[in-house]
């Protein structure tokens, strides 16, 4: 007992040691990156409009933070973001129940399913923004039509991962097929629905900005397009910069909600989710 | 040891000699992955005394497991009958609790949660079920863990906890299927020796199967020896060493006498 436990409390420490000394090499290198960047764009002499420096594009970053320019346009993909994923994630949930519930249901609805998940979001998007328009609705369904799949994936397949004996124990009790699916058989399938929400949040980034390309009035998609137009290379990679820092953030958030509800699930399923 | 120090003064109640669990000609057939026809229990009649602990040995592939989980409802036979007092056993019983090999806890539950599982299926008063839920764990020295999660426990404890929620709704019948098969020799020995105890503090009848002779014989009243292929009862012997029963009587020669005679069943005698 004792000897294990000493072993079990010593190597997460030591990996906690290592982990915390990649970062810092982690952040060294950005830092490295970014001084080669810099030098190399004004030694070479490159011009502004194929390559703008790391500094012209944190000034650009600040201006267009500081005067408030981005916010209307963050606000707006950013709704579209999380509306597009809820939605999507939800029914991805719902039919995943669904079609998990038979064997039948699965061999009927599944093809039609990955049919529609082979065809790429991208080339319907405008098809979409006809149907839907220019406003916000058009960018939430397409984002909801890319989160859509993971889920449902994940749901179908964490429904069957009960393990066989924890539902005879649940039978064997007397319970009901619907007491299984609430104590067992869905609490099961969370590990699976979390990694499924993991890369959805991140795909629907892409959804929202696809939909913006396609056809917009406002947010950050319609803003690179528009700088693009200008030549005004800072501030595309200054609205990249804000895209990715949404994206990290929303996995960050995504993370941490699964280690809160999955504190039972063992670490290395966990990781797996790890972008 | 200690504990079946503490509790020796309880002599077995006089049960009520009266046939709890009637089992007549029991048949299992099923077709086999390959489809291939496996005839995994024939003819199987027993009569199980109200009360009383017996025991299932048989090498693996005899059926006793099969026979255990039709006991417990959740196979189907192919015919004969299986009866709980009066009533065809056709399905899950509430009189009835079921310990498995693994302690298939449900790892998101605390200790005190997963014993309650079978009252919360069966929607019992919960106020109840959990005080009974914190007896049981008491009852196994487990009165500290009750907050804990299934995966701070070892093997033993797991087990135990499996017990105890295999007896928190006050079945009638215990069923257990090589319970304690995964454990280490030691922890194997202690409980036996505590599973009889809350045998006799709860007043229930137990059916355990076990490829162990000398457990089967340790803790039965009375030992069904089953051959394989097609599972079949070769023989019940009825065990009359004196109870409570200390882990000093397996080194009696009354004990070997009853050890010879149930591996008489299984062909190879021992011999090199």
């Amino acid at each position: 007992m004792s000897v294990l436990s000493s072993v079990s409390v010593r190597r997460p420490s030591r990996l906690d040691r290592a982990k915390a000394q990649v970062g810092w090499l982690s952040a060294l290198l950005l830092l490295v990156i970014l001084v080669v960047w810099e030098a190399a764009v004004r030694m070479l002499d490159i011009p502004a409009i194929v390559l703008p420096t790391p500094i012209a594009v944190f000034e650009a970053l600040g201006e267009g933070l500081g005067t408030g320019s981005y916010l209307p346009h963050i606000a707006v993909t950013f709704t579209e973001i999380i509306c597009g994923f809820l939605a999507g994630a939800g029914l991805g949930i719902a039919l995943g129940i669904l079609i998990g519930q038979s064997l039948f249901l699965e061999r009927l609805l599944y093809p039609y399913v990955v049919a529609f998940q082979t065809v790429p979001k991208v080339a319907i998007a405008p098809i979409i923004v006809i149907w839907f328009g220019y406003g916000l609705s058009s960018k939430v369904i397409i984002t909801a039509a890319i989160a859509f799949f993971p889920l449902l994936a994940n749901t179908i397949v964490g429904l069957r991962s009960a393990p066989t004996e924890q539902i005879d124990m649940l039978r064997a009790h007397t319970a009901t097929e619907w007491q299984i699916f609430r104590m067992s058989r869905l609490p099961q399938a969370l590990p699976f629905i979390f990694v499924g929400l993991d890369v959805a949040i991140v795909l629907s980034v892409i959804g929202a900005i696809v939909g913006e390309f396609v056809g917009a009035k406002e947010g950050l998609g319609f803003l690179i397009l528009q700088k693009n137009f200008n030549f005004d290379m800072a501030g595309v990679f200054a609205i990249l910069l804000v895209l990715s820092l949404i994206g990290v953030g929303l996995h960050l958030l995504m993370t941490t909600i699964q280690r809160r509800v999955l504190f039972w699930a063992n670490s290395n399923q966990i990781h797996v989710t790890g972008l | 040891m200690h504990a079946i120090q503490r509790s020796a003064v309880v002599a077995p109640v006089a049960r009520e000699k009266k046939a709890l669990v009637t089992i007549s000609s029991l048949e299992k057939r099923y077709r086999s992955r390959d489809r291939a026809d496996v005839h995994a229990l024939c003819d199987i009649n027993l009569a199980i005394e109200d009360g009383s602990f017996v025991t299932i040995v048989g090498p693996s592939g005899c059926g006793k497991s099969t026979l255990l989980r039709i006991l417990a409802g959740i196979l189907a036979r192919s015919s004969g009958s299986v009866r709980m007092g009066q009533t065809e056993i056709d399905g899950p019983s509430r009189q009835v609790g079921v310990v498995f090999q693994s302690p298939v806890l449900l790892p998101w539950r605390t200790v005190v949660d997963n014993v309650m599982v079978p009252s919360e299926v069966q929607r019992l008063d919960l106020g109840a079920a959990r005080k009974r839920a914190r007896e049981l764990l008491a009852l196994v020295g487990l009165a500290d863990f009750e907050d804990r999660y299934p995966g701070e426990l070892s093997g033993g404890m797991q087990q135990r906890v499996g017990i105890c929620r295999a007896l928190v709704h006050q079945p009638s019948v215990l069923l257990m299927d090589e319970p304690f098969g995964a454990l280490d020799a030691m922890t194997r020995e202690t409980m036996n020796v505590e599973l009889l105890r809350i045998w006799r503090e709860q007043n229930i009848t137990i059916i355990l199967v076990t490829h162990s002779i000398p457990e089967a014989i340790f803790l039965a009243d009375r030992v069904v020896v089953m051959t394989p292929r097609p599972g079949r009862v070769a023989e019940v012997v009825d065990v009359h060493l004196p109870r409570p029963r200390t882990l000093a009587m397996f080194n009696t020669p009354d004990f070997g006498r009853y050890v010879t005679t149930i591996r008489r069943h299984f062909g190879s005698v021992g011999t090199e």
